[in-house]
């Protein structure tokens, strides 16, 4: 660890003021506040003091996240492998298996085996991940570069974010466009962290679906093994099942969904794990609890009129909110994305009423919209377009209030 | 009867919204978006004009210009054909309705009429007004779907403007790009809302 710090102190000279590199001054500067505390201190002036800053709020959400990560693994290499090892799926033909075959060899898929399922899957979401960090990372360098302001610790999250909600078999290259696509136009034209209007990575992940539907939201791209011609191998989620047809769901006992042992985006399987992130962003009170209760009073609240309404052509329209609810990517949806300080409502009030839209909207989606049996990721999108919106009139509210008091 | 109303209003408030999934409307879109108070009245004007412009074009259409709509004044007028007019007629209506709202913001809410400006005659021209009529006329609907279509496309304009405008007294203090302020970045909002919006394509009730 010496060593690093040297290595780094020797080559700061060269990136401070005066130095040879300095107009490169963010490459240096992010990778060293990220490993270190900044060295730089206030000289004057009042300010707040303070332990949760930018940084350590980011890494709280992404320690929350962690449990998330580990289940991305092992359910993606789970999922594929048991369709491998049951004889419905083969080894897709791509670097990833190769890699994996390399070191594991090609008899190594157990199901059962925690380290294949762990390698499998990793062999598929390691490089999601590193190419969302490096894309999106450089461009946080360039743009800070380019703006003469410091890399903030924003991408952290998004960086987590994004690969969590991909589908296991995403080609590199949508990746690499659809985090551009999120920070760029979704968060830097914007004026970078802490500015944005919608989620960068919800951002980036709804232009790969509208532009690349066929890869992003088909049948065949949520488990990472090829079919191999017979019956047994189905690869569409649970959600695009029960859509087509009655009755679905009586195959899938209650508790797989909810520990997410089911195919789908790589992170957003598992309800357990979401379950875990909340208490952590609710303990720390980094994640705002009215938004969590919102969406889940909203789904509730929605899912029981459908349930009244019925309806004798779509099976959806009976779904139970305890389905809702660990289907698909409610649960990651609801406590990760809804929940961002900086897209959701910034009012008390006006996150429970942003949250319980949300809630709204998605079970909305889901039912009475056959083109996506999917609606978390389009209903958060939508809502953070109002969230402005709640805000305004709970401040108007407020100012209405006050000006009686006073002037009685 | 009743549902099929409904669905009527949904599709024209959210799937087939006049500002985010046709882009009409722009001009005032863009411009009357700084402040949530004036996009509101501003909404509000749209969907007073639109809730009765439609229903009105309609009538007219019907019993007046469409071909062989005059055989009720008389057999011999059953030939007739004066759609060639519609866009005069539509645009005529228009006009007044707008005037009487102009007239009556003037009396009576004199602070939204300074504030609305130049943009208030200009619904006349908005394009979301005029395509609501010709909406109305391309789809056959009838007076009753008339009403509800205008009063939906009203609601889901001015839905949008306030959302926009919402946004934007958000961003009144983000540290966005010099060459992207002011309308650059409500460009780029307009279409990322835009995608928001498109949660509900596809819809079928």
């Amino acid at each position: 660890m010496k060593f690093l710090r040297d290595t780094l102190d020797k080559l700061a000279p060269l990136f401070e003021e005066g130095g040879k590199l300095h107009k490169y001054e963010a490459f240096f500067e992010a990778p060293d506040t990220l490993l270190y505390t900044p060295g730089k201190v206030t000289k004057e002036g009042a300010h707040v003091r303070d332990s949760i800053d930018q940084k350590r709020m980011m890494i709280t959400v992404v320690v929350a996240l962690l449990p998330c990560v580990l289940m991305a693994m092992w359910n993606t290499g789970r999922q594929a492998l048991l369709q491998i090892d049951s004889g419905a799926g083969v080894w897709r033909d791509d670097l990833n298996t190769w890699l994996y075959q390399l070191v594991m060899g090609a008899s190594a898929h157990d199901p059962d085996n925690l380290l294949h399922c762990l390698l499998y899957g990793g062999a598929y979401f390691l490089p999601v991940f590193a190419v969302t960090g490096l894309v999106g990372g450089n461009i946080e360098m360039v743009t800070a570069m380019l703006r003469k302001h410091e890399v903030n610790e924003g991408f952290l999250v998004t960086m987590f974010l994004f690969p969590l909600i991909c589908p296991p078999t995403i080609p590199l290259w949508q990746v690499a466009l659809g985090i551009t696509f999120g920070v760029v136009v979704g968060k830097e034209m914007f004026g970078g962290t802490g500015m944005n209007v919608l989620n960068p990575a919800l951002t980036g992940r709804a232009f790969l679906f509208f532009a690349y539907p066929a890869q992003i939201s088909g049948d065949k791209v949520w488990t990472a093994a090829e079919s191999a011609g017979t019956d047994g191998y189905s690869g569409a989620t649970w959600l695009a099942r029960a859509a087509e047809q009655a009755g679905a769901l009586e195959a899938l006992p209650w508790m797989d969904a909810f520990i997410g042992v089911i195919p789908g985006s790589m992170g957003e399987t598992s309800a357990v794990a979401a379950l875990f992130g909340l208490a952590v962003l609710l303990v720390t009170r980094v994640g705002a609890w009215q938004t969590v209760l919102g969406v889940t009073v909203g789904t509730i609240g929605m899912t029981l009129v459908l349930n009244g309404v019925g309806s004798d052509t779509n099976p959806m329209f009976a779904m139970p909110f305890w389905w809702h609810m660990v289907l698909g990517g409610w649960a990651f949806g609801a406590v990760f994305m809804a929940t961002d300080p900086v897209s959701s409502a910034f009012t008390s009030t006006g996150k429970l009423a942003y949250g319980f839209s949300i809630g709204l909207v998605v079970v909305l989606v889901r039912v009475v919209n056959p083109a996506y049996p999917e609606g978390m990721m389009l209903a958060i999108l939508f809502m953070n377009l109002f969230a402005p919106l709640f805000d305004h009139f709970v401040i108007q509210a407020n100012i209405k209030r006050r000006a009686a008091r006073y002037a009685a | 009867m009743l549902e099929s109303m409904l669905s009527l209003a949904v599709k024209a408030i959210f799937v087939e919204n006049m500002a985010l999934a046709f882009f009409l409307g722009m001009c005032s879109f863009l411009a009357v978006s700084k402040k949530v108070e004036t996009a509101i009245g501003l909404g509000a004007a749209v969907i007073f004009v639109l809730s009765i412009t439609c229903p009105l074009n309609q009538l007219l259409y019907n019993f007046l210009l469409q071909e062989g709509a005059l055989a009720w004044v008389s057999p011999s007028l059953a030939t007739v054909d004066l759609s060639f007019l519609s866009f005069l007629t539509f645009i005529g209506t228009i006009a007044a309705m707008v005037q009487i709202v102009e007239m009556t913001l003037d009396k009576y809410l004199p602070a939204l009429y300074a504030s609305l400006g130049i943009f208030l005659p200009l619904i006349a021209v908005n394009c979301a007004i005029l395509g609501a009529s010709l909406f109305m006329v391309e789809r056959d609907y009838g007076f009753g779907e008339s009403i509800v279509y205008g009063v939906g496309s009203g609601i889901g304009w001015a839905l949008a403007v306030i959302a926009l405008a919402a946004l934007r007294e958000k961003m009144r203090y983000s540290n966005i790009p010099p060459g992207l302020r002011g309308l650059g970045i409500t460009f780029i909002l307009t279409g990322l809302m835009a995608i928001g919006f498109m949660a509900f394509a596809g819809i079928q009730l």
